[in-house]
């Protein structure tokens, strides 16, 4: 059962991810990195990490996305527009690639059988943020906090 | 006998899958879950066609008209005949429209809206999707409907349209806030996000009289109110509806389609209604639990339906009461009122809990929120400064 979920769910994944690589039109693009987005959720919903899932549909869906279409929408006059073949980056992904394969293949980790781990509750997220993690926490709010700030700023009026 | 009521759904349920008894698990499993989507649909859908021609006639009520009196008893049929109507309507697509995109928009909002009645528990043991964060999963998959509105007005390709959901964007991002921060005090307090949790910590009675549901604390209360104000934005309700003000721009991201995916849009904005007022039920109203310990013999879902129904009604009643807000009044009440007194709620809730959860912790947390109220209404009289009007437009 979880395997064929595993697999339908990868062939979704990317499927999504190539068209968002390669469709013609921007925004399409853009749509279909959102759908990809939502298939790697489902992927962590399948591992019963369904608190990363979540958060990946909450952050990426629900902002990351619509602020890449924003941004295309408000910058681009050329939407439509063809945009040509781009070797660099076909060669970074090629080197992203390798580099990827390379390390995966070198791990000895894929024959070993995984150990069994306690279900990742909500409730031990929670605990590991508020106990260990609780620095690394507060300086990611204050940084979030002085993001909003400066973007205020950005967009406030000049008096006149 | 009070009892086999009570959970005559999840007994039958039962009685159907002993039927696939022997057969491989996963068969079983999927089973169950068809068998929930199918009642989900069955219920809602039938809710949404009579909730859509009680509005008319309550409405009509209020407006001192007759409302839909032609089909059927009391023009009860009303919803089978615009069905009907919706069905065999010409759909039109217009010819600089991103095909796709424009027939993907009402597919996932009404996909999106239907997804989040799946954590609500309906009645004792009667929740479709058990879930470990289950406020999470609703906000989480609600926050793909933004995306929907974006992708049917940049599809249309009409200035209405794009302005519409530029609208309805600003707003549900802005509201979203207020509405999270405001179920933050409950998951505090109950210490999980599973909506069955938080439906059991509100059961039995204060003094074997008064339930013990959120509501009647002063961050619960208030918390709710703020939480069912931000629901009447993110469904887009009266007085909130700028996102299609029909004066302005026409019927904002909706403007270019017509026939079953207006059907759709319209079906998905009802939908949403239901999903915010069954979870600010669960929230704050206690879920399923009875109000009084006698009327406990009363299944639990017809506890949980009365309360959403009721919140229903209000949503009509407000839409029969108040005229349309203005798009920078709004925002500015979200940012400088809503969110510091969403805060405000999480505070006190601590204070409350702190304070020993009695009546002392009542009084303390009253007081918290009292002292902000009253320096957040100073702070933001603008009684004082009323000159000419300024126009500003988009550069």
């Amino acid at each position: 059962m979880s395997n064929a979920a595993f697999v339908i769910i990868a062939i979704f994944t990317l499927a999504a991810a190539l068209a968002a690589a390669t469709l013609r039109k921007l925004m399409h693009a853009a749509l279909s990195f959102a759908v990809a987005l939502v298939g790697l959720a489902a992927l962590f919903f399948l591992l019963g990490a369904e608190f990363v899932g979540l958060a990946l549909v909450f952050i990426y869906i629900g902002a990351v996305a619509v602020l890449i279409v924003f941004t295309i929408l408000l910058t681009r006059r050329d939407v439509g527009k063809d945009r040509g073949f781009n070797w660099a980056g076909v060669l970074i992904a090629l080197a992203v690639f390798c580099g990827l394969t390379w390390s995966i293949l070198k791990t000895q980790s894929l024959s070993i059988v995984a150990p069994h781990i306690r279900a990742l509750t909500v409730k031990r997220i929670g605990e590991a943020l508020m106990t260990g993690y609780v620095w690394p926490l507060q300086c990611v709010g204050l940084l979030l906090t002085a993001a909003l700030i400066g973007a205020l700023i950005l967009v406030m009026e000049e008096k006149r | 006998m009070s009892k086999s009521i009570d959970q005559v759904f999840v007994n039958a349920k039962q009685w159907l899958l002993s039927w696939l008894a022997g057969s491989p698990d996963w068969v079983i499993q999927v089973a169950s879950i068809l068998i929930n989507v199918f009642m989900l649909l069955a219920v809602f859908l039938t809710l949404f066609a009579l909730i859509s021609v009680l509005e008319r006639k309550i409405l009509a009520r209020m407006q001192n008209r007759y409302g839909p009196n032609r089909v059927g008893p009391f023009g009860l049929f009303q919803p089978i005949a615009d069905g009907i109507k919706m069905l065999i309507k010409e759909d039109i697509v217009p010819a600089r429209a991103d095909k796709i995109v424009h027939f993907l928009a009402p597919v996932l909002i009404a996909a999106v809206a239907i997804l989040t009645l799946a954590v609500i528990p309906y009645g004792r043991n009667m929740t479709p999707f058990t879930i470990d964060g289950g406020i999470l999963f609703f906000f989480a998959v609600g926050s793909a409907t933004e995306l929907a509105v974006f992708m049917a007005g940049w599809a249309s390709n009409n200035k209405f349209s794009m302005l519409g959901a530029m609208r309805a964007i600003a707003q549900m991002f802005s509201y979203e806030l207020p509405l999270i921060i405001t179920v933050l005090p409950v998951v505090m307090v109950v210490g999980s996000l599973m909506p069955d949790r938080i439906v059991s910590a509100q059961a039995g009675y204060t003094f074997g009289l008064v339930p013990r549901w959120f509501v009647f604390t002063p961050w619960g209360g208030v918390a709710f109110i703020l939480f069912f104000v931000s629901g009447l934005v993110e469904s887009n309700r009266t007085p909130f509806d700028v996102p299609e003000g029909e004066s302005e721009i026409v019927a904002g991201h909706m403007t270019e389609y017509s026939g079953f995916k207006y059907a759709t849009f319209f079906m998905a904005e009802y939908i949403g209604m239901f999903a915010v007022s069954g979870l600010s039920a669960t929230l704050f109203l206690g879920g399923w639990h009875a109000p009084v310990r006698v009327l406990e013999i009363v299944p639990s879902y017809v506890w949980f339906f009365l309360k959403l129904s009721g919140l229903l009604f209000v949503y009509i009643w407000i839409r029969g009461t108040l005229p349309r807000t203005r798009i920078d009044q709004m925002m500015n009440f979200a940012w400088k009122f809503m969110l510091p007194m969403a805060f405000t709620c999480v505070i006190a809730a601590a204070v409350w809990h702190y304070a020993g959860r009695g009546l002392r912790g009542w009084l303390w947390s009253l007081f918290v929120i009292v002292m902000v109220y009253s320096a957040l209404s100073i702070l933001l009289d603008t009684r004082r400064k009323f000159g000419p009007r300024v126009y500003r437009f988009a550069e």
